[in-house]
């Protein structure tokens, strides 16, 4: 949520007054002061935490899983099969992606993640999710009205193309493999993954086209 | 319609304020304390009071159902946070979460597979219909799936049930399926004739169609 008082301060500033705190940081803040008090948490641990989100864990992930299924057929077909074993063989695993399955688009299908019941979100491959994922707006509408959702991406879908919508209900976890775009042959692995958004991941997005040389 | 358009923000940042950061750090230690579990999490935030639900951003919903969830087991009180400080003694934790244990606290995450022994009840490409009950404890059973038909995509092994879990009354696992249904069974003729919707239920959500 955006900062929701009208003056301009930095919260983290550990020098200003506990009154000029907005009312989630003062109530984070007390939290925090309290369970630190009863040695319920380690302070270090929870930089560590953020660290992780910040710097290790992110759409970078799943980009390389999506550069990878694209380039070789025998880890998309692992993909396909087990997805949680073949994205773990690339290091990427724990928290919120312990059970992966993959969805990959197709000349005539498109495939599109949401979860209505809460925010639940591949972490393990995508990072963090964005604060549209997780809002109401996108929750509600993704499931009744997916083609609408696209066209606000910036995504129009012709009429016969299908769009398949996956509701993470239960603990499955759902990474969408988009096509790879034309003219993406002499692309090395990391360049691939350049052209990877988040957005095609989640099905909301396609991939970047490469730039003309 | 429904709750408006979605904008997504540019160039959004991973957080928007420091107290998301510290909100995460909290909540995923506070995983680690032994005392919840993900379903009882879910439900700490879904029994906010509605109007209060909406109004809230993603952390706010996480701190305010950890401060829920850490009272009722006694690790936090009413006193503590009225005062902003401890008070009051905390029940003893199983864990506490260590920098040094970060790393691999979250590569283990924490896997909901369970073995079951009972055979599939239903098979890939069976017609099931969604049971429709509308229970007072949680579930994972969107509302707009009962009482639908739809068709086994995947069967999947056994999963914790979160329909007890929740509540702490045990893991109880189910074997789990993605079942499809054709958006003009959940939503009526106005619905996309082309579109389908899945959903991952627990076997005890469904009966044959």
């Amino acid at each position: 949520m955006p900062h929701d008082h009208d003056h301009d301060h930095d919260e983290s500033d550990g020098h200003q007054h506990d009154n000029e705190l907005s009312p989630m940081a003062a109530r984070v803040r007390a939290l925090e002061t309290i369970l630190r008090e009863k040695g319920l948490i380690d302070p270090a641990a929870i930089d560590a935490i953020v660290e992780t989100y910040e710097t290790k864990v992110g759409p970078r992930n799943g980009a390389r899983v999506v550069a990878r299924a694209w380039s070789d057929p025998a880890f998309a077909e692992a993909l396909r099969s087990d997805a949680t074993s073949a994205i773990a063989e690339l290091g990427y695993y724990g928290r919120q992606g312990e059970h992966m399955r993959a969805l990959f688009n197709t000349a005539d299908t498109h495939n599109l993640v949401v979860c209505t019941l809460c925010s639940c979100y591949p972490w393990a491959v995508l990072g963090l999710p964005p604060v549209w994922y997780k809002a109401p707006p996108y929750r509600s509408r993704a499931v009744i009205d997916p083609r609408g959702v696209l066209r606000e991406f910036g995504l129009e879908l012709p009429q016969e193309t299908k769009v398949r919508v996956w509701d993470s209900t239960a603990e499955l976890r759902y990474i969408v493999i988009p096509q790879r775009p034309a003219g993406t042959e002499d692309l090395t692995l990391e360049q691939l993954a350049d052209l990877v958004t988040r957005d095609s991941m989640i099905g909301t997005g396609l991939p970047k086209v490469p730039s003309p040389t | 319609m429904g709750f408006g358009p979605i904008n997504p923000e540019p160039n959004e940042p991973l957080f928007h304020a420091e107290w998301e950061k510290t909100a995460l750090g909290l909540q995923l230690s506070c995983n680690a304390l032994g005392h919840t579990n993900i379903d009882a999490n879910r439900i700490a935030r879904e029994s906010l009071p509605p109007a209060v639900y909406y109004a809230s951003s993603y952390y706010e919903l996480w701190i305010r159902g950890l401060e829920a969830t850490l009272k009722l087991h006694g690790l936090v009180t009413d006193a503590d946070l009225g005062a902003g400080h401890a008070v009051d003694i905390a029940a003893k934790p199983k864990y506490i979460l260590r920098a040094a244990d970060v790393p691999a606290t979250l590569k283990r995450g924490g896997p909901c597979d369970r073995p079951i022994a009972t055979a599939a009840k239903f098979a890939v490409g069976e017609t099931v219909r969604i049971l429709n009950f509308h229970p007072v404890h949680h579930t994972r059973l969107p509302r707009y799936a009962r009482g639908k038909t739809g068709v086994i995509e995947a069967v999947h092994g056994g999963y914790v049930f979160p329909d007890t879990n929740a509540h702490f009354l045990g893991e109880n696992p189910q074997r789990l399926y993605t079942v499809t249904f054709s958006a003009q069974e959940l939503w009526g003729p106005d619905g996309d004739a082309t579109s389908t919707v899945s959903i991952d239920a627990w076997e005890g959500y469904l009966e044959r169609g």
